[in-house]
């Protein structure tokens, strides 16, 4: 092998996206099976996280990196700790179940393979994010979540509805991408650290910059976005247009998570301040509630769990924010056991939807004897959401209210919230798990007849997920001491040990615990009560975000069509006049309102030579010429004896390269433009207005004249003749060239050549296409 | 200017044209010249036999679609420049042969194989450039032109 660590990790975190590339090809080649061994991929990289839990649980950190930009303090650097290392276990653990889940969720698709590289490069992109040290590589992940997650969200791009989604995503996402990068970048220049794990050490300086409160408004604004807090969440339910595998992962361990995750990073740095302590609690206890609440108004059981999955965020961001130790453990708990339980039952509702061929719980009932295996993996995973004694869920759940419980109103207030929500939740998922498996089987519309248990494929990513919820919960010590404890120290940045286990103690938060079991039920009750209720509630409270989101987008398009008309007029006289005039500004301008005007050169001193003088006549003559000209060919023959006058004059002056290239420009230019003008068709003569004849001449002298005193200008300040002097020197002993100016233009400086070459080409294949669409007679 | 004289002496012409140009190409890292003035020269060489004999003649002598030429010049020059990396030194330093032909030292370099490059893009872009000014608008207009005899509904050049 012969690999160290860090190289490993190096291959680790770029093993999805290897295995990307390949999907499309392996699918083509072996169809579903191939998502076996892509699974590998994911499978490999997990194991080599596994390896740090010893590592990080005794208090270490693991770096590693390369540098990329040394001069710019920029470094391809990861940095593993309690919170990135669980993070990075839950994206591969998760992703592999989720490979090899939509390998048998999408058999037989015509896109599989390019599904199951967009799901790959998803979990690189997510991988990268969470273990990323340096900022800049953090932003650069992050953005490609973004990407990834449009590409999966829009995978049905046939529907309308698929792509709204996944441009509301990306747009959603990707803004608040930009405020993170504001964000970052503001921290890099108030504290000059571009690394999270130099940045967590800097604890106070940083919130008593003056800019703390913006960094923490552009930071929140990436990560409430990313995490689908009120009032940017509509994106998140909307986004349950991507086949289920995408929304078992989006939700469970990636893309929503980013933004918690990045909170919980950052708590160190940012927290423990009023506005921290204010903001996140606020909006995420709204989040909290509203997803709840929006949640038991559908009868999808997609749209079900997807509002959770916003209600469960909310929770964690109210749980990061409210400021003691105790709740920072509540929410490693709960972020573990949502990761688990979210993942499974998605991939269950989704199994459901495969085999019965619906996903309405109003539809569904009996399933129990058709799929037995299915049915028990959801009882699993419902507990565990339901908090239940014996599931890692209700470690979560006895956490939170330990840590919000307290006499002070704040504490009151928040529990209430808590109580809520979970109480809504646990409904929920008692309805997902019980609704459509007990009863009688009854035919609805749309519902198969002949429905089969889940194949394996499609099975074990939730059985192994739903049960490692219970076994969690079970050694909940060894969790603890390897997962829960080291997370929670790392995002305080102290050393605290989790403790608690599943047997019930006696006190305030089983209470707690009790009353939101028994005020769950009755909701679980009456379910189909509360979901009529529930939609009136919502029907009445009008559009809310999701239609404003597209007023705000009509609007813009509007606003930009309007500004287009406005710059962009379709007309070349114009374009060009205000072309020329700007040129004339920055000419005439400056000079004359600073008093920079140059004085009159001085004449040679041996006076003007006769042939000096005559070819300058010759060019004058030429001008006149164009002025005269009674139709257009005339004037363009006659601008070119002005140019070649003028080349003569660069010939007299020693510059034979530059007039050997005139004379070849003027006379192309002289053929290009006649041919131009017979394809314009134009009228032979000009037939301009006295008015605009006036107006074009006065606009031509002022850029004539700007030009002239800006060459005079730098004719008055002296000569440096550094760059002369070397290339003079060296022409011919570097270059082997004794023509300097060639020896600059293909050796000395050879890449700006290059790059101009290639402008060439490029210009001259544009031609090429302009001319076409004329010639086709297309709109211009 | 579809005129007898020109279209006996323009072959003649061209051909002298295209011979200078590479010449001047030649010449360039010594004496004024190089890559691009030659580019152009050519340009004017087959502008000139395209004025007396239409597009597609130029086309049938050209053999290559114009375009194709640039794109050859581009990838030649970009060739010349990182075969210095395989030699181990930065990008676009200049390499020199010094083989021995007939008992005449000739200097060969990355640096004249680039400057080759930019006379094939100007030549290839800037032909292009003109003949699909020349030519008729409409997707039939190769065939129309195919020949000298053939119907030349060019502009007044």
């Amino acid at each position: 092998m012969g690999m160290n660590a860090p190289a490993w990790t190096f291959a680790a975190l770029f093993l999805p996206f290897l295995a990307a590339a390949l999907a499309p090809v392996l699918v083509g080649r072996f169809g579903a099976r191939a998502a076996w061994f892509l699974a590998l991929a994911p499978f490999l990289s997990f194991l080599n996280f596994l390896r740090f839990f010893g590592e990080i649980s005794r208090g270490e950190v693991v770096t590693g990196g390369y540098m990329w930009a040394p001069s710019l303090n920029l470094s391809f650097s990861w940095f593993l700790d309690g919170l990135s290392l669980t993070f990075a276990a839950l994206v591969t653990g998760i992703g592999t179940l989720i490979v090899i889940y939509s390998g048998g969720y999408l058999k037989g698709h015509p896109h599989q393979g390019r599904f199951l590289a967009f799901m790959l490069l998803f979990m690189g992109a997510m991988l990268g994010l969470v273990v990323s040290d340096s900022f800049l590589m953090l932003f650069a992940y992050w953005e490609l979540t973004s990407i990834a997650s449009f590409l999966l969200i829009g995978f049905d791009h046939e529907r309308p509805a698929a792509r709204r989604a996944a441009l509301q995503a990306l747009l959603v996402t990707g803004g608040g991408g930009l405020c993170l990068l504001a964000g970052l970048v503001l921290l890099w220049d108030v504290t000059g650290i571009t690394q999270m794990s130099l940045l967590i050490h800097m604890e106070t300086s940083l919130r008593e910059s003056p800019f703390y409160l913006a960094i923490l408004l552009l930071v929140l604004g990436g990560c409430f976005t990313k995490s689908a807090q009120f009032p940017f969440h509509f994106w998140l339910p909307n986004a349950m247009e991507a086949p289920t595998p995408v929304s078992a992962y989006l939700h469970s361990a990636t893309m929503v998570k980013a933004g918690v995750y990045l909170l919980m990073r950052l708590q160190p740095a940012l927290g423990a301040t009023p506005a921290w302590e204010i903001l996140l609690p606020f909006f995420g206890g709204i989040t909290l509630v509203a997803g709840a609440l929006m949640a038991l108004r559908h009868t999808d059981m997609k749209m079900m769990l997807a509002y959770t999955t916003m209600a469960s965020l909310g929770l964690l961001v109210m749980l990061t924010g409210f400021g003691s130790p105790h709740a920072v453990e509540a929410a490693v708990l709960y972020l573990v056991a949502h990761a688990l339980f979210k993942g499974a039952l998605f991939m269950i509702v989704g199994a459901i939807d495969h085999e019965a061929g619906t996903r309405d719980i109003s539809k569904l009932a009996g399933l129990r004897k058709f799929m037995p295996w299915t049915f028990a993996a959801a009882v699993l995973a419902a507990l565990s959401m339901a908090g239940l004694p014996l599931f890692f869920g209700f470690l979560a759940k006895e956490e939170i209210y330990a840590a919000l419980a307290a006499g002070n109103p704040r504490a009151v207030f928040f529990t209430t919230l808590a109580l809520i929500g979970n109480a809504l939740m646990f409904a929920v998922a008692f309805g997902i798990a019980f609704k459509p498996f007990l009863g009688v089987f009854a035919h609805h519309e749309g519902v198969r007849h002949h429905i089969h248990e889940a194949p394996l494929s499609i099975f074990l990513g939730p059985a192994a997920l739903a049960l490692a919820g219970l076994v969690a919960g079970l050694a909940s010590g060894v969790v603890h001491t390897y997962v829960s404890s080291p997370m929670a120290s790392a995002i305080l940045h102290e050393t605290v040990t989790i403790d608690i286990s599943t047997l019930p103690h006696i006190g305030l938060p089983l209470f707690l615990s009790l009353v939101t079991i028994a005020f769950g039920l009755a909701i679980f009750w009456k379910l189909s009560r509360v979901r009529s209720l529930m939609a009136a509630l919502f029907e009445s409270l009008g559009p809310g975000p999701d239609r404003g989101f597209d007023t705000a987008l009509n609007a813009l398009l509007h606003f930009a069509a309007s500004v287009t008309r406005i710059v962009q007029p379709g007309r070349l006289e114009i374009y060009i006049t205000i072309t020329f005039v700007l040129v004339a500004a920055m000419l005439l301008v400056p000079p004359i309102v600073f008093g920079e005007l140059p004085g009159l050169p001085p004449l040679p001193a041996g006076g003007v030579l006769v042939q000096e003088g005559l070819f300058l006549g010759i060019a004058v003559i030429g001008i006149a010429a164009v002025l005269r000209a009674g139709d257009r060919l005339t004037a363009i023959v006659s601008l070119g004896i002005q140019g070649f006058a003028v080349a003569v004059i660069f010939l007299l002056f020693g510059a034979p390269d530059l007039s050997f290239t005139q004379f070849m420009v003027e006379t192309l230019s002289v053929v290009i433009l006649a041919l131009v003008m017979t394809r314009l068709r134009l009228s032979p003569s000009d037939s301009r207005p006295i008015g605009q004849r006036l107006f074009d001449g006065i606009l031509a002298i002022a850029c004539g004249l700007g030009f002239t005193l800006l060459l005079l200008k730098t004719f008055e300040t002296p000569f440096d003749n550094v760059l002369t002097d070397f290339f003079n020197a060296y022409s011919k002993v570097i270059a082997h060239g004794a023509n300097v100016v060639n020896v600059i233009i293909v050796d000395f400086r050879g890449t700006d050549t290059l790059g101009e070459i290639a402008v060439v080409t490029i210009t001259g294949l544009a031609v090429l296409a302009l001319i076409r669409v004329r010639a086709g007679g297309k709109t211009p | 200017m579809n005129t007898l004289i020109l279209r006996t002496v323009a072959p003649f012409v061209t051909a002298l044209t295209l011979l200078f140009s590479v010449f001047v190409l030649l010449r360039g890292h010594n004496e004024p010249g190089g890559g691009f003035i030659g580019g152009l020269i050519a340009v004017s060489g087959l502008a000139l036999y395209g004025i007396a004999f239409g597009v597609g003649a130029v086309r049938r002598a050209l053999h290559f679609h114009p375009m194709a030429i640039a794109g050859a010049g581009l990838f030649l020059s970009t060739l010349s420049g990182t075969i210095s990396l395989f030699a181990g030194v930065p990008f676009m330093t200049g390499l020199w042969i010094y083989p021995h032909l007939f008992g005449t030292e000739i200097p060969l370099s990355t640096v004249m194989s680039f400057d080759l490059g930019v006379y094939l893009v100007v030549l290839g872009a800037i032909t292009s450039i003109a003949l699909a000014l020349e030519q008729e608008p409409g997707p039939e207009a190769d065939e129309r032109q195919s020949g000298p005899d053939g119907p030349q509904k060019r502009g007044d050049v």
